[in-house]
């Protein structure tokens, strides 16, 4: 008898233990856990200091998504009416996030690295269209003292879509 | 066949004829060697140095002139000490290529990296990104990283638009010339040169308006670069995004081969749609072109024009919309009342299975196959037509080509290329034309005549008197053309009568290579011809008579006031179209259609090749194919047509049609190597024009080949006409405000704002007109103001009136024209 009650007290001493321990569950969505910095998230369309748009409208993303989650339709940019540098803009950029594997090949693709990955999860939809994310949704807003898009721009001053690239030399005549 | 020439390519044994360059040879043994400036079509100039390959031949003793052999008695090859450019070097007997050696690869990478120095990379925004042979030689051939500072790079203008059509990036330009040389050369519009020199050398046009060809979209698929791109398909969407369809342009008789783009579009609610417009090889047709007007405006009229969704039917004289039940069963009621009584007014914007379709309901109820048209004279292209296996191609010296009553740029700029080309393999090009056109340039013999005497000009052929009449008689194979310039309907069966007559009688019938053209104004005239449907001298007494008229893809009421009035004589009115026409407008029932883009078909070119298209888009919800609606229609009349599978309909057309007997689908989809080899894989060499993998259609037989006794008709007695006074003469321009190219905005730039006429400057100066002015044109009972042209090529005492720009007018008439005095 002496024996099933040694077992009955080896048996708590476990669930006791563990009482005085540090907790691992979260009160989520009280309480929300940090997640780690590699995180792949719902997406941003990036803007530049002046508020003009990354995204150029190239559809690389669109091309490098394993999920066909992506579709952008690009129109061109004037100086009367600029969303990007250079010629080209998305007109229309939706990410449906019913299909999205957040992979993160998108953010690859991206030659101005327009769009990223963030750290929102707090991803649901009570209708299939609200897992469409338009450009609107996606952009990010414009940075404090910078003008929203389309911004009127002094002509020759943004013709270059792509940024430049800090891995070249400097380079002194 | 000419001299065949064997060479090794790289270890490979190819043979081809002689006078190759070694860069189609190398295409044709599978060896890719990369190309810029080099295109097959153009003559080569050797300006990118990309196709430097090492090349050897036989060495000969110098003593002997024997082949010296080595030891194991093979040839001693000696190879030039430099590389040569493969598209300057043509093929010899014994030649060795090499393209795989070090020496080769480095000048590759070299002139790559060359190449790269001024250009911009900005491949993710760029329209050729995607297709652009720049990208794949670089990426298969050119070093991986540069050594040039970006900062390096010229930066020059991005959007230099070249005319309304298309837009130059200067930046992208690699000068290679293609644009330059494909104008000079095959539009033979040398509107395009290379300006300054050096690194400062630039693309210009010096047309005013610039770019001023019909040919310029072209340009865009051979420009190896994204330099030239259209203004229709600017960001609209990247290559490999699009999936294709095969499909035919339905703007004019030539029917060239294209290819659909097709990606889901914002614009029309996130539908399927098409996005571009490309060629697909067709050698015996288009070869690897299309014009402009089929570029930039064969798909808009379906995709952005205002179009009918359901069928509507009149209501205390209104139309109001009802379902398709009901409005078969009123049509079908009427139909069944008027018997013998109904007419069925058709155009050849059909395809064979909707006319054939139409014929048969039409028969079955004993009424009238009516042609909506003004150019006669398709039973003699049925009879004495081009015979099987034609090729355009083929005629060269010793074959001749007559030209007669035809702008052919204007009319079907692809039969302009192919006369034209043929004119340049050494065929004689007889011209007759009351006035100056493009193709005469290439012309031996060229015969004037005056407006409405196109019945002289026939004479002295036919007598075989003159030095051209004697040079077509005596032709290998003769081809004669006729289109729209001044003909009417009594004049054009006359002139189709004629080259009949003068085809059988110099023993040019029912052969190869040989026969009648009619240039015709629809895509499908010939395959409606072929159905049963004619034309009629008076379509408005005849409209005026009817009891039940069936309109279909047809506008009579928006072509000409006149049939507009004589409509109301019908009692009881059908149309079957995709828009509410001014017809429509005054219906009984309307009935929606599907365009040609949302189903399949076939269509009869004028060279009676039939050919397939295949449907591109979704049809919206409501239309229907014309078919289809027959058959439905037909089914209430107890009458059983092929209502659902083209392919079925082409099957029974087959068995009834002789000209068709047992043709089916599958003899359309033969497809066979055609040079130059056209792939989507090797860009570089043809451009992004499309390889034809579903059918190169059929030539039909004509009736001498069916076995049928043709005898020369008697020459014809052509109708006189006596004028008072000045003369207006339709003709034909390619850019019009005809209903489907109206709704194309990319064209839109391009087609003609206001009515206008051309006169010549005597005649301007006796009526006191000066160019540019405003004038009072009267036809009989209606007026036009119109813009005055002064043009010096134009005869005097005639007014050239356009077809569809404005002004009605189907046959040449005695006219008024006054100067509109301005209101101060």
């Amino acid at each position: 008898m002496f024996k099933e009650l040694g077992a009955l007290v080896k048996g708590l001493s476990v669930t006791f233990k563990s009482m005085f321990e540090p907790k691992v569950t979260f009160q989520y969505p009280e309480q929300k856990r940090p997640v780690k910095p590699r995180y792949r998230g719902r997406h941003v369309l990036r803007r530049y200091e002046n508020g003009l748009e990354r995204c150029i409208g190239c559809s690389l993303c669109a091309a490098a998504c394993p999920a066909d989650a992506i579709f952008v339709e690009a129109a061109e940019n004037t100086d009367e009416e600029r969303y990007s540098p250079g010629e080209r803009y998305a007109a229309v950029y939706e990410i449906n996030y019913l299909r999205c594997i957040f992979c993160g090949y998108c953010e690859d693709a991206c030659p101005t690295q327009a769009i990223v990955l963030t750290d929102q999860y707090e991803l649901s939809f009570t209708d299939r269209w609200d897992a469409i994310y338009t450009k609107e949704r996606l952009l990010e807003p414009v940075p404090p003292g910078a003008r929203p898009t389309p911004q009127k721009t002094e002509p020759g001053k943004f013709v270059n879509p792509i940024p430049e690239m800090p891995d070249f030399p400097e380079w002194k005549p | 066949m000419s001299q065949q020439v064997t060479l090794t390519i790289d270890g490979k044994q190819v043979t081809v004829p002689a006078g190759w360059t070694v860069v189609d040879a190398a295409r044709v043994a599978n060896v890719h060697i990369p190309v810029f400036c080099y295109h097959p079509k153009l003559e080569p100039v050797g300006m990118c140095r990309m196709c430097l390959v090492e090349v050897g031949l036989p060495e000969r003793d110098r003593a002997t002139g024997e082949i010296v052999r080595n030891e194991d008695g093979s040839p001693k090859i000696r190879f030039f000490p430099k590389l040569q450019t493969a598209c300057t070097t043509y093929v010899q007997e014994g030649m060795v290529i090499r393209t795989t050696t070090e020496q080769v690869a480095r000048a590759r990478k070299d002139i790559l990296e060359f190449l790269l120095t001024s250009h911009p990379l900005d491949c993710p925004i760029c329209d050729k990104g995607g297709e652009c042979p720049l990208q794949n030689l670089t990426m298969a051939y050119g070093p991986g990283t540069s050594r040039f500072p970006y900062e390096y790079k010229l930066h020059l203008e991005k959007r230099v638009p070249l005319g309304d059509l298309i837009i130059l990036d200067r930046e992208r330009c690699i000068i290679c010339g293609r644009c330059v040389r494909f104008q000079a050369e095959i539009a033979e519009d040398p509107v395009l040169s290379l300006d300054g020199r050096g690194r400062a050398t630039y693309i210009i046009t010096t047309s005013d308006p610039p770019f001023d060809s019909y040919w310029s979209g072209n340009t865009t698929d051979i420009c190896p670069v994204g330099a030239l791109t259209t203004t229709d398909f600017r960001f609209d969407a990247r290559p490999w995004e699009m999936h294709q369809a095969a499909s035919l342009c339905n703007l004019c008789p030539v029917g060239c081969n294209i290819m659909f783009d097709i990606r889901r579009e914002p614009e029309l609610g996130g539908r399927f749609a098409v996005q571009r417009v490309m060629p697909r090889q067709n050698e015996y047709v288009n070869e690897i072109w299309i014009c402009d007007k089929g570029r930039f405006a064969a798909y808009h009229f379906a995709q952005y024009g205002e179009r009918l969704t359901q069928p509507l039917v009149r209501e205390n004289g209104k139309l109001r919309p009802a379902s398709w039940r009901e409005a078969l069963e009123r049509v079908a009621q009427a139909f069944r009342e008027a018997g013998s009584g109904l007419v069925t007014l058709a155009s050849g914007r059909l395809s064979n299975e909707d006319l054939f379709n139409l014929a048969r309901l039409t028969d079955h109820l004993g009424g009238r196959k009516v042609l909506d048209t003004f150019l006669a004279g398709g039973e003699w292209t049925d009879k004495v037509g081009l015979g099987r296996e034609s090729d355009l191609a083929a005629l060269g010296e010793g074959d001749a080509i007559l030209v007669m009553a035809s702008d052919l740029e204007e009319e079907a700029p692809i039969f302009w290329l192919r006369v034209k080309e043929a004119a340049q393999r050494g065929a004689t090009l007889v011209v007759a034309n009351p006035r100056p056109t493009k193709i005469e340039r290439h012309a031996k013999h060229v015969l004037r005549y005056v407006y409405g005497e196109e019945g002289k000009v026939w004479e002295a052929l036919l007598a075989g008197a003159s030095e051209a009449a004697q040079a077509l008689a005596r032709a290998e194979n003769l081809v004669i053309f006729y289109g729209q310039e001044g003909l009417d309907l009594a004049t054009s069966d006359a002139v189709a009568r004629a080259a009949a007559r003068l085809l059988l009688t110099t023993g040019h019938a029912g052969k190869p290579n040989s026969g009648l053209v009619a240039v015709w104004p629809r895509n499908n005239d010939q395959g409606a011809w072929d159905m049963g449907f004619r034309p009629v001298a008076d379509l408005a007494d005849t409209l005026r008579q009817v009891k039940a008229l069936y309109v279909v893809a047809a506008d009579p009421a928006g072509d000409d006031p006149h049939l507009a009035a004589a409509l109301e004589g019908a009692d009881f009115l059908v149309v079957q179209d995709l828009f509410l026409t001014e017809t429509a407008q005054r219906a009984d029932v309307v009935l929606p259609a599907q365009a040609y883009i949302e189903r399949g078909g076939t269509y009869t070119n004028a060279l009676r090749r039939v050919q397939r298209f295949f449907p591109a888009v979704p049809p919206p919800e409501g239309p229907q194919p014309d078919f289809a609606i027959v058959a439905a229609l037909a089914r209430l009349l107890d009458l059983n047509l092929e209502g659902r599978s083209t392919a079925k309909g082409f099957e029974a057309l087959a068995a009834q049609v002789p000209a068709y007997q047992g043709l089916t689908y599958k003899d359309l989809a033969r497809v066979e190597e055609q040079f130059p080899l056209v792939s989507r894989e090797v860009l570089d060499y043809t451009g992004t024009a499309y390889p034809n993998g579903q059918g190169l259609g059929v030539v039909l037989p004509n009736a001498v080949e069916r076995g049928e006794t043709v005898a020369p008709p008697e020459a014809p007695e052509f109708p006189v006409r006596a004028f008072q006074g000045l003369l207006a003469v339709p003709i034909t321009r390619l850019y019009d405000r005809g209903t489907l190219v109206a709704w194309s905005d990319t064209l839109a730039p391009r087609l003609p704002e206001e009515a206008w006429v051309w006169v010549a400057p005597e005649t301007a100066r006796d009526l006191g007109l000066q160019d540019d002015a405003t004038a009072r044109l009267e036809i009989g009972d209606l007026a036009y103001t119109v813009r005055v042209r002064v043009n010096p090529a134009v005869p005097g005492g005639v007014v050239l009136v356009p077809r569809s720009v404005g002004v009605v007018l189907f046959t040449p008439v005695a006219v008024h024209l006054k100067a509109v005095v301005p209101a101060s």
